[in-house]
């Protein structure tokens, strides 16, 4: 190619390495990028618009589309948002259960993280060992909820249901197992000289930059910075369990790995403590316009079948007021900005999606690496478009 | 060091008593509303000051308000990577009034000020791409309008090929 000439290439939407309907239009000097242009909106279904029309229980099946990796984990910032307007605090049984739920579903994210972003880089051999046990934690969804990837199992003021005994012997089982699994992970990537080699010094994001570029989550550990929702601003009882916040040095693609990789084995310890001192009690919290009466109860008072009905049809009226709540979501800070108006449908429901920043820094990230380059970064910043586009 | 709540409408009040419109506490949240004119001003101190220092921008919000005027809302969440403080500034901008873009003081408004413009159609003065972002370009409305129809404006027509045309 003539000196000094640039080449624009399209890569996307109906891209492997792209996670997704992502669409980048790069630069090229040579095989250099200097100008990164990234598209997005193909899988945009209107959510927040959609919300505004439905109740405040009717929402939770929709917060599971964002993420779908993790969805455990958009119920949880939805449902604490919601509990935050209303004022109510919810039992510890089933603050303890949605800990478990959430960290297994931070898993689920980070197993299917680890896959896509070995297979694009060419280490083809991780994606199977990581769905293999992604699958466990899908039968033990299964198990409590009814549903593998999208379980919609948080209500609010609580949860769908207790947990039950296969899930306890399962989850035992589970835990015993993955330690084994994670040092496999790691026997096939940390020290593999192809895997350093792609990833060391790539993408690299300084403290202040990732900072002002508004990251979060495992990407903003990367850069050493110990921001963790989880111990910054404790919900759901996770100031009750002792874990630590792994953070990199570097900033780099290699340095995001080793975060997640670490997370691996917290979000264990989370569940392990969770599941040893679970609490007794009931699983939702005791509010007559908020928690469905059980079915016994309404077969025989026509009280609790009104209130079934009504709680039904309108779910809770929540007082007028704005809140912004966020939780530690499998890719960084999930937040929820709600505006209630004093009836029974959010006015304004605002997602503060990790992702959507993230893909807003890529062009920092990627400037001046080669297009190869491009994938790993894609690949360490961990997206999803169904929270991206929403 | 920790900064509650007063400390910090003490600093921001003592700099800026008159840009300083309302204030309230909610659920532990402070949410502080400022005049538009003073509003770029205002956050650009949020950031310098070394006391208040919120450095991490994490969502811009927009919230249509429709017979209410001003109509709309544009709400700043900021945070602290200090010591972990969130504070919420917002902000009443009227149809057509254009809000000055903290783009410059904060990397992370780039997109929500341009998601903000797509689905309100409120613009942000000096903002370097302020393109659409969810929608197409010649999509004709902006949808988180309240007057908005929820299924959209073209939901009854029918798709005719002879229309299609290949560019």
């Amino acid at each position: 190619m003539a000196e000094g000439k640039l080449l624009t290439i399209n890569m996307g939407p109906h891209h492997p390495a792209t996670h997704g309907v992502l669409r980048l239009v790069l630069e090229l000097d040579g095989e250099t990028i200097v100008k990164v242009t990234p598209h997005i909106g193909h899988l945009h279904r209107g959510i927040e618009k959609i919300a505004e029309s439905m109740n405040y229980q009717q929402v939770i099946p929709l917060t599971d589309r964002f993420d779908y990796t993790a969805a455990t984990l958009n119920n949880l910032g939805y449902c604490t948002a919601v509990e935050k307007l209303l004022g109510i605090e919810v039992p510890k049984r089933a603050q303890y259960i949605r800990v478990i739920m959430s960290e297994l579903a931070r898993i689920m994210g980070h197993h299917l993280w680890i896959g896509s972003h070995a297979l694009d880089i060419g280490a083809m051999t991780v994606v199977f060992y990581a769905f293999r046990d992604r699958e466990m934690i899908m039968n033990m969804t299964e198990e409590v909820s009814g549903y593998r990837l999208t379980p919609s199992y948080l209500r609010i003021g609580g949860v769908a249901r207790d947990i039950t005994p296969d899930f306890v012997k399962f989850l035992r089982d589970f835990i015993k197992w993955f330690p084994t699994a994670v040092a496999g992970y790691n026997t096939l990537l940390t020290d593999n000289i192809i895997w350093r080699q792609r990833t060391m010094d790539i993408g690299v994001i300084s403290r202040e930059d990732a900072i002002n570029y508004g990251l979060t989550g495992p990407s903003l550990r990367g850069s050493g910075v110990a921001y963790d929702l989880r111990k910054a601003m404790p919900y759901s009882s996770y100031d009750d369990f002792d874990f630590q916040i792994p953070v990199g040095e570097k900033g780099d693609v290699y340095d995001r790995y080793l975060v997640r990789m670490e997370e691996f084995l917290q979000s264990l310890k989370i569940i392990e403590q969770a599941l040893e001192n679970l609490p007794e009690g009931p699983v939702n919290v005791d509010n007559p316009w908020i928690t469905n009466p059980d079915l016994g109860a309404v077969q025989e008072d026509i009280s609790a079948l009104i209130r079934r009905f009504k709680i039904q049809c309108q779910g809770p009226e929540v007082p007028v007021g704005e809140v912004y709540h966020a939780v530690e979501g499998s890719k960084g800070e999930l937040g929820f900005y709600l505006v209630g108006d004093g009836t029974e449908h959010p006015y304004r429901m605002k997602v503060r999606s990790p992702c959507f920043i993230l893909v807003s820094a890529l062009e920092k990230m990627m400037l001046g690496h080669m297009i190869a380059d491009a994938i790993a970064i894609i690949g360490s910043i961990d997206i999803v478009l169904g929270e991206i586009d929403r | 060091m920790a900064i509650d709540n007063g400390k910090v409408m003490e600093l921001l009040g003592g700099k800026f008593a008159e840009a300083v419109v309302e204030s309230q506490e909610f659920r532990g949240d402070l949410t502080v509303v400022v005049a538009l004119d003073k509003l770029h001003e205002v956050l650009r101190f949020l950031h310098d000051d070394d006391t208040l220092h919120y450095d991490h921008l994490s969502d811009v919000v927009g919230i249509d308000r429709l017979p209410r005027k001003p109509r709309f809302e544009v709400v700043y969440v900021l945070h602290s990577m200090d010591d972990f403080r969130r504070l919420i500034v917002k902000v009443m901008v009227g149809e057509g009034e254009e809000v000055p873009t903290a783009t410059d003081i904060w990397n992370s408004a780039n997109w929500p000020e341009r998601e903000v413009f797509d689905m309100f159609g409120v613009a942000f003065a000096g903002h370097p791409d302020l393109r659409r972002i969810f929608m197409w370009d010649d999509f004709d409305g902006h949808p988180l309008r309240k007057d908005f129809p929820l299924r959209g404006k073209d939901f009854d027509k029918r798709w005719d090929p002879d229309q299609i045309q290949v560019l």
